[in-house]
């Protein structure tokens, strides 16, 4: 674990078509640390993973990433993994074409071993030479894990971290969440409780229209 | 930026592994290279039927060999945007590449892409249209090379802002008629001059202007990319 | 208040002068205008279809300066102004068309010519046609403004190609161009009469501040209007 990582949001805020979807959003979250994104339906959840993870800009704010001494990290994107509903894998491909595509487009070399492994732990090795777009929805739920997590990220953010998947998929994800609240930070963002069992930090997105 | 070596490395290989990613699905899929291959087929058969047995002037001839590659490369160029778009995998790649990563790696691919299909364009054009006589070969060549660059540069940028709008299919041309248009404008006349057996040196200042054509667009697009790509 | 007075009047100063003033073959008094061989009344149109033309590219340069404001600022005021622009611009370049156009009819024998100037006016049409129907294409506001003034930047660095390709295409016919039979003809701007030049560079501020003040107009109202949206 790297104990320099640190991830702080500040008065961050967000406008779609001049109707504001948050404003005011303040947090900060260390390594060991999980931060917990609550909010109903069109609160603006998906908005701020979007933001955390660096590809959507704020309309205000600055949101700062470090990882050691040398202060901010500018191209952060090799830090995060993100799991969401509306992430879509390259569904023409397969599972472990999909991991070895997105090895090479972040730039880092890609150890098959460790897909396979990462594969077998998600459930779909069996599948894995298999084109994405022949899975089950709860397959695809699966893959984008391993997706988010080839790349051993630092900061896992995960939205609606258990939809589509059955028991055995929720008792991976509860697994993967535990070792990365052990590997650094951990970003959950969802409305059923019942998902995650304790957190250091809270953005209740209900308070912040 | 101080320390560009090895970002300026890691660069390349994101822009590589997005050529390769694209290329990749291309060879599988086989969309876009079926549409363009199609269309080129059918609007030089529709050319033939409508001349008949007159044939028409070198000069038509030759302008209308880039309406061919006008509108084959509007059937086809949008295709590694609009694609992402619609499958919902710009995020992926936003989340993965760099905005510069991915716009020099589709630019990339449409070149590959338009380089192809062109010279499947030129040789058929030439195969069953009578009349259409190349001159002065070095000229044609390099004028089909740059026109290519050209094509793909203009192509690849608004192919990127088509992606993020609502309705996209007629408004792909709609936008890139005007910024083709003085690329288009310099080939025609290239193409003239090559069917009229003109000295290579006489179509320079025509490849000077494709170049900086070329050039401007590019640098240009770059720029604007990154506030295209990301919302 | 003072630039509407200012405007009225220089507007119809040159209204009257340039529809008003006498011309005769050998100018002797000063309000006498000089006949051109070959134009002859036809040439009082520079007055008018000249400014015309000159402010669809004035307000496409403003739209184009705002649109870069707005990629930088992040700020949809830049957008109103950026598309406030271009909309006075369309506006201004049909009207510069259509004028064009008329007068070709008659000095030319026929509406439409491809002379360069001809291209490039269409081509600035081209571009305002395409600019309108992708911000109609595009629902969310932040995205189109984004989009719109991406647009209108690469439009703007291509569009200076148009200068060096055209002479190698095509031969002038507009008064002043090279291929003008009668030579270097005498509507040359620099070539013209003293008191012609007077209207004409009077006509020019006239349309600028006209354009001026449409486009504060302009940008008032749609302020105005997005003003009542929200609160609607």
């Amino acid at each position: 674990m790297n104990p320099g990582l640190r991830i702080a949001g500040k008065d961050l805020r967000k406008e779609f078509d001049r109707r504001p979807v948050f404003r005011d959003v303040s947090f900060s979250a260390s390594a060991g640390e999980t931060l917990l994104v609550t909010g109903r339906n069109g609160s603006g959840k998906s908005t701020l993973v979007k933001i955390i993870c660096g590809v959507l800009s704020p309309g205000g704010g600055t949101l700062t990433v470090t990882q050691d001494q040398d202060g901010p990290v500018r191209e952060a994107r090799n830090l995060f993994g993100l799991v969401s509903p509306y992430l879509q894998l390259f569904d023409e491909f397969s599972a472990v074409e999909n991991l070895s595509i997105a090895m090479g487009i972040r730039g880092l070399p890609f150890d098959p071993a460790a897909a396979d492994g990462l594969l077998e732990r998600v459930a779909i090795y069996p599948r894995r030479h298999d084109p994405v777009r022949t899975y089950s929805s709860g397959m695809k739920q699966r893959a984008k894990y391993a997706f988010a997590l080839i790349h051993t990220p630092p900061v896992l953010v995960l939205d609606e971290p258990m939809s589509n998947l059955d028991g055995d998929g929720t008792a991976v994800v509860r697994a993967v969440m535990a070792e990365q609240r052990r590997r650094g930070i951990l970003v959950v963002a969802t409305n059923d409780m019942s998902d995650i069992e304790t957190y250091d930090g809270r953005i209740d997105l209900n308070e912040r229209r | 930026m101080s320390a560009a070596r090895p970002s300026f490395r890691l660069f390349l290989r994101s822009t590589g592994a997005v050529f390769l990613k694209d290329l990749r699905s291309e060879l599988r899929t086989r969309y876009a290279v079926s549409a363009l291959i199609m269309f080129v087929v059918t609007t030089i058969s529709i050319i033939l039927f409508s001349l008949g047995s007159e044939g028409a002037s070198p000069d038509a001839l030759s302008g209308m060999l880039w309406v061919v590659v006008f509108f084959a490369a509007m059937s086809g160029l949008s295709r590694t945007f609009v694609m992402e778009e619609e499958r919902g995998t710009t995020l992926t790649l936003q989340l993965l590449a760099p905005p510069g990563a991915v716009f020099f790696g589709k630019l990339l691919f449409n070149l590959v892409l338009v380089t192809g299909v062109n010279a499947v364009t030129v040789v058929l054009y030439s195969a069953f249209i009578n009349g259409f006589v190349i001159r002065t070969m070095s000229i044609f060549v390099v004028t089909v090379l740059l026109g290519s660059i050209g094509f793909a540069a203009a192509a690849t940028v608004i192919a990127a802002i088509i992606a993020r709008a609502n309705t996209r299919g007629t408004l792909y041309p709609v936008l890139s008629f005007p910024i083709v248009l003085p690329l288009l404008l310099s080939v025609i006349d290239a193409t003239r001059m090559a069917s009229e057996g003109a000295f290579f040196g006489e179509a320079a200042g025509e490849f000077q202007l494709l170049i900086s054509y070329i050039v401007v667009v590019i640098v240009s697009s770059a720029m604007l990319f990154e506030y295209i790509w990301k919302d | 208040m003072v630039l509407k007075i200012l405007l009225g009047v220089l507007l119809t100063a040159v209204i009257v002068s340039g529809f008003g003033l006498p011309m005769s073959p050998h100018p002797q008094a000063w309000y006498e205008l000089p006949v051109i061989p070959g134009l002859e009344e036809k040439a009082r149109i520079i007055f008018f279809h000249v400014p015309t033309a000159w402010l669809s590219v004035v307000a496409f340069l403003t739209s184009m300066t705002y649109a870069i404001q707005y990629l930088r600022k992040r700020d949809l005021a830049y957008d109103i102004r950026s598309s406030a622009a271009a909309g006075l611009g369309f506006m201004f370049c049909i009207l510069a068309t259509i004028t064009g156009a008329v007068w070709a009819k008659f000095n030319w024998g026929s509406y439409w010519n491809w002379d360069p100037r001809e291209t490039s006016i269409f081509v600035l049409l081209l571009i305002y046609g395409a600019y309108f129907s992708l911000r109609s294409a595009v629902e969310t506001e932040e995205k189109r403004a984004t989009l719109s003034s991406a647009y209108s930047i690469i439009a703007a660095v291509t569009v200076p190609f148009f200068i060096f390709i055209m002479p190698r295409i095509m031969t002038g016919l507009h008064p002043g161009a090279k291929g003008d039979p009668e030579g270097a003809g005498p509507v040359v701007e620099f070539k013209m009469a003293p008191n012609m030049r007077v209207i004409f560079f009077t006509s020019l501020i006239a349309f600028t501040l006209l354009f001026y003040w449409m486009f504060t107009l302009r940008v008032r109202t749609a302020e105005l209007e997005t003003y009542n949206q929200r609160r609607g």
